[in-house]
């Protein structure tokens, strides 16, 4: 027990026998199991725990939960790393590491807080007004300055080991809180069979009932709230989620919730869960998220030993730590009193300074008889360096006059309680001002929707409990689970919570010292009056003008009193003074567990083709599309991309070579009207085409640019085979289900995705037959029996093909579609059966080159701005029927002149080169909105002409040909000359293909 | 948000892709001096502030696309229903 | 009061107490020359660039709410101007240009940090598009560089830029003179300075209606009281549907939610504005050290400024995996607004049919990073009757004649873009 000079030396729900070794800046400490790391800190004398934002003021413990502005510490090493952590809510285990941060060269020595003398200069806004001379100060200088004054704590150097995943709970019943009110609803709900989560953001349950010293159903409460925890988390239909902070509600009952699963045991193997996100759907919301304790404001109420008094209490009752040993406490409510009580019992010399008259309390019966209450007083000012020593006390009708100075080594302070209605706001309602507890609560609720206990503003225990088990039943039965409705437990008799708010204190006092309404971003009262003066009195604009409650508690202890403020500042009730939006996070959560286990590699799919290993296996070097893997090239020994491309390519144009295609999305629809439907989907006809044949395609949107091409292929009268690029293959899809279920009803026709069942190859190349003949069974594949466009089933081994007779590279070639697992199969038969031809396999590189020769388009060319005739396909758009994009593709702006058509270019000089994404231009060096007149879609060296060849989008590109242009890639301080060409510069006649 | 589908029940949001305005009738005819219609239909919004019809597609279940009307300012669903209209009167 | 040191120093001698209001709250008049429906950005800047540039003072600016409670504040703040559209890319031009020299304009520091904007690609065919895009943005004379991996781990350490990265890094394109600004900041800015010019910038006056007559409009409707004008705009992206209606139009957008993120405040990581190829996601650290995060759309249409979840979980997805070291930082708060989406994701700067009545809308995601030179293209357009050179292109006639200004390629659906 040495060091731990603030332990008391009995009490407190902690585990005695044990002790935790853990350390702060550097200096090692002890606790026990049940700390947690802010009652550690108190239990061993350390008051000091961080900085403020702008001001470096000294700042300690200011609560014991999560919405500790003040206690943020960085906790964890290397890749554990966390900034920014309460120490509220760190869980002590042995060995755990915090470190204080925003000071240096020490906390208690921060050469940083000089900012706090520089004051006067900057209030609130003064970024606005300042810095701006001379001009270039503001750049080279100031702004440089201002960023490295940013932030709190520093993020990991390195990655996190750590593991998160992401989990659903469907339930009846969300019930969020497991105070007093929340456990009974939860109970009510559970006895009456209904599916229950109970989740809690603390490792207890109980809610405030933990740091209490008071009776329930004859019991001390936190025990009582164990055994009614113990008994839901014996229940089949109950989920208990302790260590589980919703953070969020979301439309139609959806709520976002961290669970932290693995940072109380202080595990540092790599691998372990950590965190876990929750989505978790509901059909009844109980909210029982309790009430949260706002600050008294007066003259330098911020300084280390100054704390809520709830917490207060919470220390003494839950953690066996006294914060103080000669306390103030500081209220206008009767709440208070229990701290004062508690405090007093554990042996503290207490003074309660009540600002209200004594005929308006109801606690003062709880207080021992020794203890000093002063009504009518409050505390105006408070002194000490690194931790309170004073407080100064006034009449509250005469503050500016100092009655008496009281030495303290602790401050409670309590302005009142705020129902914690951030779950009750997220999905949009607006809360009232309730003056009855002289905070915001919720009038009403939305279907569905429970409010109990301190987030309904019942502050009053036995009613809590009543509410509870009345929000439990009508929840229950709200999803047919019928209860007797069972009667609350019985409490202790506490003293009715009454108060009288008090915002601040006049002017004179708040001239002398600071008073901290946000304490985290330093907002002061003189803040507000300034932006106040200025014109930002409405809550929004005081919020954006001053920062207040943007700081990481999102204003929970400050929020309320900031409008409280105003709204006097105003002259205006605080209805009308406006609140801020609650938003989500309600507490903030980690990216890393809000991403769950998507993140990394498997942050999206990889996808692989059903011939992938052989691909991995022979060297190829992969590019990514549509979340495929896909071969880019083959290197050989000593080749690069260059060198492989161009053999690829050679040896598919003089021998024969082989690509995987299985990427192609592929569409098969069954059913009488199904030509019907294509011909309304395709510029093109395809009902009248013939079976076993199979033609080229192209689909257009409806605002007529070109949506997609491929190949459409008739296996018989009413059953068709399409293939559509990879980039589009889900697109097309949704497309021709949305047009089919909403356009054309009538039409009988169905239709089903298989790009993954079929594995798809090209064999390409004059010795494309030879190499087929001998493997496939079933056709006769001579040019006359099996023309190009032609179509037919048969075998390759045991294996199901079908053979497809097109051709993207302009050779003799056919595609092969083989059910996805016998693609590997077949691809090597393939492979086998080519080798004395010299068959090699070509990459998406080596495609494009040859397409690109061949004037074919693709992804570069349809980038959704191209209408079909700007491509050349203008001849392809049928005139004779209707189809998607046919009547909005005749609009002036896409037929006119100075449309960009597609072209191609060829250097002046054949050893030049060009890349894609270079400028079109004729004069060259000029800059401005015309300069570019289109630009280099594709571009490749062609083996076949032994210089570089281009696909171009070009004004008017087609009445071109001839011309000379500049080829420029600015970015690269690049510019050729070129000239423009039609697009095929291989075999314009399709004599190849057809051979 | 859950967004109930008349063959898979209810379900999340991220199984579903929107569509957009389903009040919406593709323009019938061949007529090019239908032009004002189709420029209607593929670019104007009513884009309504309260009850909207619209399309939705339980892409990651049963693929059927449904007529949802949600309210825009509260995103609260009042109705869903199969855009095949043979096939509502089997809606359950 | 000008802002200036001495003035500075004055104020802070006396505590501050005598800092004037940085606007006037008026009660509107029963005429003015023009009516500003809008007291967003835009809206605030087409009234001082009214006075400054065209001497029209005798204007008012109408707010349903508080000045300011629009877009101008919901936004993740970035400036950049590489647009690859002309049409966009002189407009975005423009209106950096005006962002360089604006607090010095404006005697209000808004804060303008150019620290780069970067946008990384994934793969050969991701580089060649943000090839085309630069050497658009070049030939246009904005500012633009294409940088290698290396580069691209010296300009964002905190990029994962190793080859086992889901989506390795291949390269970038920057800008150099892209940033960011104090969002708020803006709106103040420019109600201040056209307060100092004679505008009357009225909260809490919520337009119901418009005065028409014969085509030609007279004024408008307000819950304060009939306020008469011969010349009317219209800058309330976000709610433009629902009050041109009451004019009588019918618009090309939809109106779709687009989430904010921001984290907890750590000391700096991040210099540029980092965008990827792989995912629609961008991110900024802010001054106050909170990193700032944009994703997708929510994807349906709304009018409630709030996110989902999916979209959320979405960006935390990206953010982590795009920059690993981000893992135990933890997001603070997500917000949504409402953005104006189009058939083309390009704006509106134009006249309407009815005579005198002026629309800027439809700003899609360069709602924030276009305000200036919005208020500078919409004042001209209301001055003159004729519109801005920068801005003639930004007609709701271009669906008919199909001269889209089609940024990024996608169809017809405005949540596409």
């Amino acid at each position: 027990m040495s060091g731990q000079s603030h332990r008391l030396p009995s009490g407190g729900r902690i585990d005695r026998s044990k002790t935790v070794r853990f350390s702060f800046d550097g200096r090692s400490y002890e606790g026990h199991p049940g700390d947690t790391l802010a009652s550690g800190l108190i239990a061993n004398g350390v008051h000091l725990t961080g900085r403020s934002f702008k001001y470096h003021r000294p700042r300690g413990i200011t609560t014991s939960g999560s919405e500790e502005p003040n206690a943020l510490v960085t906790t964890g090493e290397g890749g554990r790393t966390e900034p920014n952590v309460p120490a509220t809510m760190v869980e002590l285990h042995d060995g755990l590491v915090a470190r204080s941060q925003n000071r240096w060269p020490s906390l208690s020595f921060d050469l940083m807080a000089v900012n706090s003398l520089l004051k006067p200069f900057f209030p609130a806004g003064f970024y606005y007004k300042t810095f701006m001379w001379p001009r270039s100060f503001w750049y080279r200088l100031y702004e440089p300055a201002i960023r490295r004054a940013a932030g709190l704590g520093t993020i990991a150097d390195q990655p996190d080991p750590d593991v998160y995943e992401h989990s659903y709970a469907h339930c009846d019943v969300l019930v969020v809180g497991a105070g007093p009110a929340g456990l009974m609803a939860a109970q009510a709900a559970a006895r009456a069979g209904a599916r229950v989560v109970l989740a809690d953001e603390r490792a207890v349950p109980g809610g405030h009932l933990a740091g209490e010293a008071i009776e329930v159903d004859g019991r001390d409460s936190a025990a009582w709230a164990q055994g009614i925890c113990d008994e839901l988390d014996g229940l089949e239909n109950v989920q208990m989620l302790l260590r589980t902070s919703v953070f969020g509600r979301y439309d139609g009952l959806t709520f976002g919730a961290v669970e932290r699963v693995g940072d109380h045991l202080g595990n540092d193997s790599s691998g372990d869960l950590r965190q876990r996100r929750w989505t978790i759907q509901t059909r009844q919301f109980v909210c029982a998220t309790g009430a949260i304790e706002r600050p008294l404001v007066f003259g330098d109420n911020d300084r280390p030993g100054i704390m809520l008094a709830g917490s207060a209490r919470h220390y003494v009752n839950q953690y066996g730590v006294l914060p103080g040993r000669k306390v103030v406490v500081a209220t206008n409510n009767d709440d208070s009193y229990l701290t004062a009580r508690d405090l007093a019992r554990a042996g503290a010399d207490v003074t309660l300074i009540d600002s209200r008259r004594e005929k308006d309390v109801t606690g003062h019966a709880l207080l021992p008889g020794e203890t000093e209450v002063r009504y009518g007083q409050c505390v105006t000012q408070t002194c000490g360096k690194l931790h309170v020593s004073s407080a100064r006390l006034a009449d509250i009708s005469e503050p500016d006059h100092i009655r008496s100075e009281l030495p303290c080594d602790l401050i409670c302070t309590s302005g009142g309680w705020n129902p914690t209605i951030h779950l009750l706001s997220h999905c949009g309602a607006r809360p009232k001002w309730d003056s009855a507890i002289s905070a915001f609560a919720m009038a009403k609720v939305e279907n569905g929707v429970h409010m109990v206990g301190g987030a309904a503003g019942t502050f009053e225990l036995q009613k809590c409990l009543q509410e509870g088990v009345a929000a439990g039943v009508a929840a229950a039965s709200a999803c047919s689970r019928k209860a007797r409705k069972p009667a609350a437990p019985k409490t202790e008799k506490l003293p009715e919570y009454r108060i009288q708010p008090l915002w601040r204190l006049p002017d004179t006092i708040s001239k002398a010292s600071a008073s901290f309404v946000d304490f985290q971003n330093d907002v002061t009262i003189a803040d507000l009056e300034l932006a106040d003066r200025e014109g930002f009195g409405h809550a929004e604009h005081a919020k954006r003008y001053t920062t207040l409650g943007m700081a990481t508690d999102q204003g929970k202890l400050s929020n309320v009193n900031a409008i409280g403020v105003l709204s006097e500042l105003r002259g205006t009730p605080i209805a009308e003074t406006g609140t801020t939006t609650y938003r989500p996070l309600y507490t903030p959560a980690a990216l890393g567990t809000l991403a769950g286990q998507r993140q990394g590699a498997e942050f999206r799919a990889t996808r692989h083709s059903a011939m992938h290993q052989w691909h991995e296996k022979n060297g190829a070097v992969f590019t990514e599309a549509g979340l495929w893997l896909r071969p880019y090239y083959y290197p050989r020994e000593g080749e690069d991309f260059a060198a492989a491309v161009k053999r690829e390519v050679l040896n598919a144009r003089s021998a024969v070579g082989m690509v995987d295609v299985s990427t192609l999305g592929k569409i098969e629809l069954k059913g009488p009207d199904s030509g019907q439907f294509l011909d309304r989907l395709y510029i093109n006809s395809f009902s009248k085409m013939k079976t076993g044949r199979a033609r080229y395609g192209v689909m257009l949107r409806e605002d007529g640019m070109v949506f997609d091409d491929g190949t459409v292929t008739r296996l018989a009268d009413d059953h068709y085979f399409i293939t559509v690029t990879t980039a589009n293959a889900s697109g097309v899809m949704q497309h021709m289900e949305f047009c089919h279920q909403v356009h054309w009803p009538d039409l009988d026709v169905q239709f089903c995705s298989v790009t993954e069942v079929w594995a798809a190859m090209a064999v390409a190349g004059p010795k494309a037959r030879d190499v087929l003949s001998r493997v496939v069974d079933g056709i006769d594949l001579s040019n006359e029996a099996f023309p190009l466009q032609s179509v037919a089933d048969a075998r390759i081994g045991d294996a199901f093909v079908r053979v497809l007779r097109i051709s993207f590279s302009g050779e003799l070639a056919y595609e092969i579609y083989t059910p996805a697992d016998c693609g590997l199969g077949v691809w090597e038969a393939i492979m086998e059966a080519g080798a004395e031809d010299g068959i090699s396999a070509y990459g998406t590189e080596a495609m494009t080159v040859m397409r690109t020769e061949k004037g074919h388009v693709a992804g570069p060319e349809l980038d959704g701005r191209t209408t079909a005739d700007d491509l050349g396909l203008g001849r392809m758009m049928s005139q004779r029927k209707d189809y998607i994009g046919r009547w909005l593709s005749q609009r002036s702006g896409l037929t006119g002149a100075g449309r960009s058509q597609l072209v191609g270019l060829k250097p002046i000089t054949n050893s030049d080169t060009f890349r894609m994404g270079a400028h079109l231009v004729t004069e060259p060096g000029t800059i401005g909105p015309d300069v570019s007149q289109g630009h280099v879609t594709t571009s490749v060296y062609s083996p076949a002409c032994d210089h570089f060849i281009g696909l171009a989008l070009l004004q008017d590109g087609r009445s071109r040909t001839g011309e000379r242009v500049y080829v420029a890639s600015p970015l690269h301080n690049e510019q050729v000359e070129a000239e423009v060409t039609g697009p095929v510069f291989v075999d314009p006649d399709g004599e190849r293909m057809r051979g | 948000m859950q967004i109930p589908c008349p063959w898979c029940g209810s379900r999340p949001l991220d199984e579903f892709e929107y569509g957009g305005d389903a009040t919406k009738k593709r323009p019938e005819g061949k007529k090019q001096e239908n032009m004002e219609a189709w420029v209607d239909y593929a670019f104007l919004h009513d884009n309504v502030a309260g009850r909207h019809k619209e399309y939705w597609q339980h892409v990651g279940g049963c693929r059927c696309w449904l007529i949802v009307t949600r309210d825009t300012r509260t995103h609260e669903i009042i109705k869903s229903e199969f855009a095949v209209p043979q096939l509502r009167s089997n809606q359950r | 009061m000008r802002y200036s040191l001495s003035a500075i120093i004055r104020n802070a001698a006396t505590g501050h107490k005598h800092w004037p209001k940085v606007w006037k709250n008026p009660e509107p008049k029963q005429s003015y020359d023009v009516i500003i429906v809008g007291g967003g950005g835009h809206g605030l800047a087409t009234a001082y660039y009214l006075a400054r540039n065209h001497g029209i003072t005798n204007v008012a600016v109408l707010e349903k709410g508080y000045l300011g409670n629009g877009n101008i504040g919901r936004n993740t703040t970035i400036v950049r101007s590489n647009y690859l559209c002309s049409e966009n890319s002189q407009f975005y031009e423009h209106s950096l240009k005006l962002w360089e020299s604006l607090s010095a304009d404006l005697n209000y520091n808004v804060m303008l940090s150019q620290r780069g904007a970067l946008n990384i690609f994934h793969t050969p065919a991701q580089r060649d598009a943000a090839i085309r895009r630069g050497n658009a943005f070049s030939l246009n004379g904005i500012d633009s560089v294409l940088v290698t991996r290396e580069e691209v781990k010296k300009l964002a350490p905190l990029v994962d830029c190793s080859p086992s990265a889901r989506f390795p890094v291949l390269g970038g394109l920057l800008q150099p003179r892209g940033g960011s600004v104090r969002h708020d900041a803006v709106a103040w800015g420019f109600a201040r300075a056209a307060d100092r010019r004679g505008v009357d910038i009225i909260q809490n006056c919520e337009v119901t209606g418009f005065q028409i007559e014969k085509g030609r409009v007279r004024g408008v409707e307000t819950s304060r009281g009939p306020i008469s004008a011969s010349k009317v705009g219209i800058v309330v992206a976000g709610r433009s549907t629902l009050v041109a209606q009451m004019a009588g139009l019918r618009l090309p957008i939809e109106s779709h939610v687009l989430q904010c993120f921001v984290t907890e405040p750590v000391k700096p990581v991040l210099d540029t504005v980092v965008m990827f190829a792989a995912a629609h996601f961008s991110i900024v650290q802010s001054d106050k050290g909170g990193l700032v995060f944009n994703g997708d759309l929510d994807g349906y249409n709304s009018y409630a400024q709030r996110g989902n979840m999916p979209v959320m979980t979405g960006v935390a997805e990206s953010a982590v995996s795009f920059m690993p070291r981000l893992s135990r930082l933890r997001l603070l708060r997500h917000w949504g607004g409402i953005n104006d989406m189009t058939p083309d994701g390009s704006p509106f700067i134009t006249r309407t049919p009815v005579k005198g009545l002026f629309f800027n809308g439809g700003w899609c995601y360069g709602g924030f990073k276009g305000t200036p030179a919005s208020g500078w293209t919409f004042a001209h357009l209301i001055a003159n009757d004729e519109p801005h050179p920068f801005a003639s292109g930004y007609t709701l006639s271009r669906f008919e004649t199909g001269r889209v200004i089609n940024e990024n390629g996608a169809g017809p659906q405005p949540g596409r873009h």
